[in-house]
């Protein structure tokens, strides 16, 4: 996770205008400094008649003229740039995040592939994300990718970014959301167009069997498993869950101990999640957390 | 004729003008000099407990996950921190600097309403003790000092938390617009006749500057906030999408305060360095009508700037173009004070003292933070930086380095006029040297950190992302920051059997510097030198010279208010009338309303009767 270390065009563009900022931006601290240093203790002349209208020459110089060059460089690289992060992108993928306390529900429009807190792009290939909340107010953001745009109740916002390298970027939620703010992360797994193409369908194929514990006890109140009678849409749809690599949001690996301590205890992995604690039998959980990882 | 007369004696002066003692002369009093004092060690009180937040919060993320807090107290902590700050520490603080300094440097006795002044005081003290008895009582507000909407709605912040957050804002609202008002009125109508406007004190230009901009700025705050509690409280939908609210209402209003209100606090703290500059360079301030103009300027720009907090919410491109140039506009005064400062300091022969010091720790902070001001305004990259540590580190950098450094630079410059003692320089550079390395120790990491991905307010990080060595680094700083601010408080106490400061013992101009250290109840013996004797015939001995105009030609004299128990009063009242809305207890509402009304009837009443 770095923005100044950019994975693809977007970020790359507003790493390039972050250096130019700080080159110009250092340049005129050491000067400002250096100056400031001089006129402490530099050794005094008598003082002479001009020096009120040489202090107007100083100020104007030094608090007029310069900073409206520097702002107007600055102005100008802030336009192209701007221009180039907000330009619609040919033939992009579109996939849609949904905000809510505190993960996100990940659709692919157009399939019928649902999926959570992992999202999986082409390389190469631009993207738009269609950003929306059902709750309160998040901010996508892949520092590595591109800036970030929030997710506001009530209205959809767009970003487009573009991964030219394979690779797992992190991204975390970056507008205060409550009590998991902080384990609201993500990934963005950017594939090869093939291996993309592959992980698509098979997140679009329903799940090949279901489970009485999961559908008897509470969970599926809250998830969908698609091709069961679990159509939960308060929590991630789990349909394809043994193919993601975390639980909770990127809070831990998706392991087969901390699935089962998942379901019977969220709350001391992610307080104040909404996933509360299930009860079972231990030969139910054992059968639970089997069926989940049959889930891939 | 006591206006005039040289031959009345001090002590005949100091009977009029003296509180009653005790307990009574401390609810009572409208002397701008003791209220002043009382804004600042107030203040202080609010500043210190804010600054052990930090520190709490500073040793949970020293490192990766750490269990000191958990989520549920992490987030009370940056809420009580950042409201605590802005609305109780750094916002009253200069009030009372204001407060004191204005009628001193006026040469006048008072201010236009010193009643008001005492009501502005008690009402900012309960609505501090209102917002931190939530934390008390373990319902701390935890929304964020901004709490956004629709998170601090009734359905994701169902519990009293969040109320005392709201309706302790709307209440702290009211000091501060009264306290504007009276600024405003005292600096047109107060001044010693013959201050034209274009003569006045560079401080009391930031003061007049600040007092329009909180009258514009804070109604928008008072409405993002009323609106808020109608919806919690009354069930409104102003903010609600589902029922055709706009959760972004919320963020324009609280914006159009909240950028303003950064150039509140920094208006008068640039004043302050305006005053301490030309006395330790031993120059008169180069470019005073620039320096002026620059003040008003950034007053007007500010208003143009509170979109660009909301760079990621979507808002088109092109509309945002306007606010990110805007930004970057204010640049242009800031440098023209900055430049206008070196050229004094170049001019004049420097002479070391701790106020200067903590002024030019102030440039060396504030430029850094200005620059990264410019970084942040540029839509593109402030997408990246936005809520993220980078952000974080920039505005520390701008409201401690801006407003927190000029302050203690203040304190150093003027404690000695407040108290008669001077304080101790060599404590005073230590103090120094710790806040400074502190400061840059502490917050320099955090633009890295920021860029590193850390986003603001997360209770604790995921080892193996890189942010373990800057976050300890981050800790280390704020707490040497820590011990620097413990220093000079020390001092402050230490300095009650100090040095006796004499009038003037920086050898500064302005009429403060004229009159005893601590100045007498009256402030001056004499008020009105050069008036005409006509003018002000018939005046009372507790009274003080009206001027009009931009020459301050003398007008009247107005009789100064004896001390009540009215303003303490009226704030009380309104006190109650928020407890009845927390709870929800229209009776208790009632009694508040009741309270209050009598308090400021009684207030009227008086004051019509002075008038005839």
């Amino acid at each position: 996770m770095n923005g100044l270390d950019p994975h693809g065009p977007d970020a790359s563009h507003i790493a390039g205008l972050f250096w130019l900022m700080v080159a110009i931006g250092g340049a005129i601290y050491v000067v400002t400094m250096a100056i400031l240093v001089v006129a402490l203790f530099r050794r005094r002349p008598r003082l002479n008649d001009s020096a009120s209208r040489n202090d107007r020459a100083f100020i104007i110089a030094g608090g007029v003229i310069v900073p409206t060059v520097v702002l107007a460089v600055i102005a100008f690289a802030t336009v192209r740039v701007t221009n180039r992060v907000t330009a619609a992108r040919d033939d992009p993928v579109h996939i849609d995040v949904v905000g809510y306390q505190c993960w996100w529900q990940v659709v692919y429009p157009g399939t019928t592939a649902v999926t959570a807190n992992e999202i999986h792009i082409p390389v190469g290939r631009p993207v738009e994300l269609g950003l929306e909340s059902v709750d309160v107010i998040h901010s996508f953001w892949v520092p590595d990718l591109a800036g970030k745009v929030d997710l506001i109740p009530g209205r959809r916002n767009t970003l487009s970014l573009q991964a030219d390298r394979a690779g797992t970027y992190r991204g975390q939620c970056a507008e205060f959301c409550g009590l998991q703010h902080t384990h609201m992360a993500l990934l963005v797994i950017a594939d090869p167009p093939d291996t993309f193409d592959d992980w698509l369908r098979a997140q679009a194929k329903p799940a090949g069997s279901s489970s009485p514990v999961f559908d008897q006890a509470t969970c599926a109140g809250c998830h969908t498993i698609r091709g069961t009678h679990a159509r939960g849409d308060i929590g991630p749809d789990l349909t394809h869950l043994a193919s993601r690599s975390t639980l909770g949001s990127v809070t831990v690996p998706n392991t087969h101990e901390n699935l089962a301590r998942w379901i019977t205890d969220a709350q001391s992995m992610k307080p104040g999640s909404n996933m509360p604690p299930v009860e079972l039998s231990p030969a139910d959980l054992d059968a639970l957390v089997a069926y989940l990882e049959s889930l891939d | 004729m006591a206006l005039l007369d040289r031959s009345i004696t001090e002590e005949a002066l100091e009977t009029t003008w003296e509180d009653a003692p005790g307990v009574v002369g401390f609810l009572t009093s409208v002397d701008h000099k003791r209220i002043g004092v009382r804004y600042i060690y107030t203040a202080f009180i609010f500043f210190f407990l804010a600054g052990l937040q930090a520190l709490v919060m500073r040793v949970q993320l020293a490192a990766p996950d750490q269990h000191v807090l958990g989520p549920q107290a992490y987030n009370e902590l940056f809420t009580m921190h950042g409201a605590s700050m802005i609305f109780l520490f750094n916002t009253p603080v200069l009030a009372g600097f204001g407060n004191y300094l204005l009628p001193l440097q006026l040469g006048t006795r008072d201010m236009a309403f010193p009643r008001l002044n005492a009501f502005s005081y008690w009402v900012f003290v309960l609505a501090g003790t209102f917002m931190y008895t939530g934390e008390f009582i373990g319902r701390a507000p935890d929304g964020g000092w901004f709490a956004y909407v629709p998170l601090t709605g009734k359905e994701f912040s169902p519990g009293l938390n969040l109320d005392f957050w709201g309706l302790g804002v709307l209440f702290v609202g009211i000091s501060t617009t009264v306290g504007a008002i009276n600024f405003i009125v005292t600096i047109f109508k107060m001044r010693a006749p013959g201050m034209s406007l274009n003569r006045m004190p560079v401080f009391c230009w930031s003061i007049l500057v600040m007092g329009f901009m909180v009258l514009f700025a804070v109604p928008a705050l008072t409405v993002a906030t009323a609106l808020l509690e109608a919806d919690r409280i009354f069930g409104t939908a102003f903010y609600d999408p589902a029922r055709g609210g706009d959760p972004l209402l919320y963020q324009h209003l609280f914006w159009f305060w909240g950028h303003p209100e950064v150039y509140i606090l920094l208006v008068p703290a640039l004043g302050m360095i305006s005053s301490i500059v030309p006395t330790f360079a031993r120059a008169a301030l180069a470019g005073y009508t620039w320096v002026v103009t620059s003040l008003v300027g950034i007053g007007f720009v500010s208003f143009g700037l509170w979109v660009h907090h909301m760079f990621a919410t979507g808002i088109p491109a092109q509309a945002m173009g306007f606010f990110s140039a805007a930004s970057m506009t204010i640049a242009i005064p800031s440098g023209i004070l900055i430049f206008a400062w070196i050229a004094t300091l170049w001019r004049g022969t420097v002479r070391w003292s701790t106020a200067l010091l903590f002024v030019m720790g102030f440039a060396s902070i504030f430029v850094l933070g200005g620059i990264t001001g410019v970084m942040v305004a540029s839509l593109p990259f402030d997408l990246q930086a936005h809520d993220s540590y980078f952000v974080v580190a920039h505005f520390h950098y701008v409201l401690v380095g801006g407003v927190v450094f000029p302050i203690f630079g203040a304190l150093y410059f003027w404690l000695p006029k407040m108290t008669g003692r001077l304080l101790s320089e060599r404590l005073g550079t230590w103090s120094f040297w710790s806040m400074f390395v502190g400061f840059h120790t502490g917050f320099f990491p955090q633009h890295i950190l920021g860029l590193l991905g850390m986003p603001r307010r997360i209770y604790t990080y995921d080892k193996g992302l890189g942010w373990d060595l800057l976050n300890l680094i981050s800790t280390v700083g704020g707490f040497l920051f820590g011990v620097g601010v413990l220093l000079s408080l020390v001092n402050w106490w230490r300095s009650r059997s100090g040095t006796p400061a004499g009038n003037n013992p920086w050898y500064a101009e302005g009429l403060e510097w004229t009159t005893t250290s601590p100045p007498p109840h009256y402030n001056f013996a004499v008020v009105a030198p050069g008036a005409p004797a006509g003018d002000l015939e018939g005046a009372l001995d507790r009274a003080t010279p009206v001027t009009a105009d931009l020459d301050a030609v003398p007008e009247r004299a107005m009789e100064v208010p004896e001390e009540t128990y009215v303003p303490f009063v009226a704030a009380v009242g309104l006190a109650v009338i928020l407890v009845g809305l927390l709870v929800e207890k229209v009776l208790i509402g009632g009694l508040g309303i009741a309270v209050a009304l009598a308090g400021i009837g009684v207030w009227t009443w008086r004051t019509s009767e002075d008038a005839s």
